[in-house]
């Protein structure tokens, strides 16, 4: 298979890299000095584009690659992704559901026990040597708290389920109620905001998620609510976000994504009660292998004419 | 004097910023309290004070609670935050007396005596109350009262039951995730300006799947054992006696637990037998894929070993709430991005202040109401 090309839209991983280079013809796009000179160049040697969180497959890129046949995302998000533009051409998509589930859980819980426990404060406090005869705030208890899940997938199943061990009572908002679930359903946004303590945004970014965590919703979470996004950086309004924590009208965030990553509002870093990653929902060895061997698994699986692994489109 | 206390004295003038105020949820347990060694002080958030309570509690035929020093709680939340329309507080320290004194002339008025773990409750102090029927502690720790007098004088003692387990638990698995997933020192990294100039940072590892390896399945180990399940990992433990009805793997010696976990966590209290518990023999078992969590005390762990063990890389990385001789902190973990630390404040929470000083009141007020007392401490043995 090493005369198929395929584009690796960004460095994501080196092992996913090494082992596309050894299978197929791979290009590095973020090497290529003049991107719309190499399209125009090779647009008849490129088969498949493997995209991630930062860089997939937009319109113009499918227009511009006509024998384009798959795009294989090194994520379980697909906002990066033209999906109507590929249904229309006939070109499969396939991305890593499953694998990074429980990873991106785990972090959405470190992260509200990190903010409410002051877990990256506390560090640099006894790092700074002030540990003497110093004080220290009292922190807030997580375990009871009230949880909130925009979208009940299984990431925001996963969620609730850790959080649930720690006894905290869970609800949701969803595009429609689910009925086999117990817990306790709010048809919007605001409303769960207003009726829950710590709020994690859980969901597909999609048009109509772009900004489901807005001013309203900041608001109603309140100066004593704490919101958690592990989903995407453009389904909170950021500029709202960063004016509600420094005026104090937000309790606290954990932010593992930002809407023009990697660039981060400096506002936030001198924040005691925001805890800031550099998106690593799923970034661990163990689940990062797995994304890539099921990139692998799948673009092999076109190739040969065999059933997709893991297919969106 | 605990290094509580000094902190706490500062901390009673500066602004508290609590992220959330949630109202208390009392918190009742009929079964004896496990005597545990934590540096535990409760506090109370302050009830509201009506004219009629204020009235009823000028009135002298309430029965008398001593208080020897002020708690933690009267500093932080000020000196309501503990009141009762059953009883009233006799407060020592704001007596020009000597203790002794103080205490003759108060001899029989005196039936309870609450301690925050501040003040020892010493056999000369109870020999001085011929009318004392209890003592109540916000405390985990019992060290500081004399519980052989207390025997002896057919006196009841009242603890601080499981109600900070949850803190402590929370706390464990707190560092555990942070540890693996590099959450404090990524935060670092983004708050230095790292991510747009360097780049991506490096990957952590995975917490589903791992084996973690309780030491103590008390109920803190317990509590740990039952969030951690939930996040998929196998649960193993040592603790003095296997636990018949738990579904968790027992090994009979903490090297053996050490050898087959990828994380220790020690929740068991200190005493002669678990002092270095966790010495070179046990840290070379866990490994260097190992991690190793402490919320329990410095002292079970040999920290000299330790520090050597993370600084040669010989172990995967450490979350340590407490360390052989605070405030102290050996330097070398300074430098260190795979260890978190924290000021020993575990169970430091504003809710569990509350809940505490509810359930000191509950056990006071049961004791005055001739009822069970909520938290008993076994003097048996």
């Amino acid at each position: 298979m090493d005369s198929i090309g395929v584009l690796m839209a960004c460095p994501m991983n080196s092992y996913l890299e090494q082992q596309l280079d050894k299978r197929f013809k791979l290009f590095r796009f973020w090497t290529v000095p003049d991107k719309s000179l190499f399209l125009a160049s090779n647009k008849d040697s490129i088969q498949a584009v493997v995209g991630n969180a930062s860089a997939g497959a937009d319109a113009e890129l499918v227009e511009a690659l006509p024998k384009l046949e798959i795009v294989a995302s090194f994520s379980v998000g697909l906002d990066k992704i033209d999906l109507a533009k590929c249904k229309e051409k006939g070109i499969r998509v396939t991305n890593t559901p499953d694998v990074l589930t429980e990873d991106v859980a785990d972090l959405a819980i470190g992260l509200m026990l990190a903010v409410l426990r002051k877990l990256c404060e506390s560090d640099r406090y006894v790092r700074s040597g002030k540990w003497k005869k110093g004080d220290y705030v009292l922190t807030t208890k997580f375990t009871g708290k009230e949880v909130g899940i925009i979208g009940l997938g299984r990431i925001g199943m996963a969620i609730a389920k850790r959080a649930e061990a720690f006894s905290c009572p869970i609800s949701y908002y969803s595009r429609t109620k689910k009925p086999e679930i117990n817990y306790k359903y709010y048809p919007s946004v605001v409303e769960l905001a207003a009726h829950c303590d710590i709020l994690v945004v859980a969901c597909p970014l999609t048009k109509e998620t772009h900004h489901i965590v807005n001013r309203d919703v900041i608001n109603a979470l309140g100066p004593k609510g704490v919101l958690i996004n592990i989903g995407r950086g453009p389904h909170v309004d950021e500029p709202e976000l960063v004016s509600a924590l420094v005026e104090h009208r937000l309790g606290g965030a954990g932010l593992d994504v930002f809407e023009n990553e990697p660039y981060v509002p400096e506002e936030l870093f001198g924040l005691d009660n925001v805890v800031l990653l550099p998106h690593v929902g799923s970034g661990t060895v163990e689940t990062r292998e797995a994304m890539a061997d099921l990139v692998i698994g799948n673009l092999e699986a076109h190739f040969q004419k065999k059933p997709l692994l893991t297919p969106v489109v | 004097m605990s290094y509580l206390h000094h902190k706490l004295l500062h901390l009673h003038q500066r602004k508290r910023r609590n992220l959330i105020n949630t109202t208390p949820h009392p918190r009742r347990h009929h079964h004896t309290a496990h005597i545990q060694d934590a540096p535990v002080k409760g506090a109370m958030k302050a009830t509201a004070m009506t004219s009629e309570n204020q009235s009823r509690h000028s009135q002298s035929d309430l029965p008398y609670v001593l208080i020897l020093k002020p708690p933690p709680s009267f500093l932080l939340f000020g000196d309501h935050f503990l009141d009762s329309s059953k009883f009233q507080y006799l407060k020592a320290y704001e007596s020009p007396l000597p203790l002794p004194q103080f205490l003759q002339e108060h001899a029989q008025s005196v039936q309870a005596i609450f301690s925050s773990g501040l003040a020892p409750v010493t056999a000369e102090t109870i020999r001085l109350l011929p009318r004392l029927g209890l003592v109540v502690t916000t405390s985990q720790g019992l060290n500081h009262i004399d519980l052989t007098e207390c025997r002896r004088r057919g006196i009841a003692v009242a603890g601080a039951g499981t109600i900070l387990s949850a803190d402590c638990a929370d706390s464990a698995v707190g560092f555990l995730i942070d540890v693996l997933r590099k959450i404090s020192a990524a935060n670092r990294y983004v708050k230095q300006g790292l991510w747009s100039s360097q780049g991506a940072y490096p990957l952590g590892y995975k917490l589903g799947g791992k084996r973690v390896g309780i030491v103590g399945l008390g109920s803190i180990g317990t509590e740990v054992a039952k969030r951690l399940d939930a996040f998929g990992c196998s649960i193993s433990y040592n603790s003095r006696s296997k636990k018949p009805l738990v579904p968790y793997t027992f090994y009979p010696n903490v090297v053996e637990l050490a050898a087959n976990c990828d994380a220790l966590i020690i929740c068991c209290a200190l005493t002669d037998e678990t002092h270095h518990l966790i010495n070179k023999e046990v840290l070379s078992a866990l490994g260097k894929d190992g991690v190793i969590i402490n919320i329990a005390r410095g002292p079970i762990v040999d920290e000299k070993e330790l520090v050597r063990c993370l600084v040669k890389g010989e172990i995967r990385g450490a979350g340590l709430d407490v360390f052989e001789h605070e405030p102290d902190v050996p330097v070398e973990l300074f430098a260190l991005d795979n260890v978190v630390m924290s000021p020993h404040c575990a169970v430091l929470t504003t809710e569990s202040f509350e809940d505490l000083g509810k359930l000191m009141v509950g056990n006071i007020e049961a004791f005055f109401s001739n009822e069970p007392l909520l938290t008993p401490v076994s003097l048996d043995g």
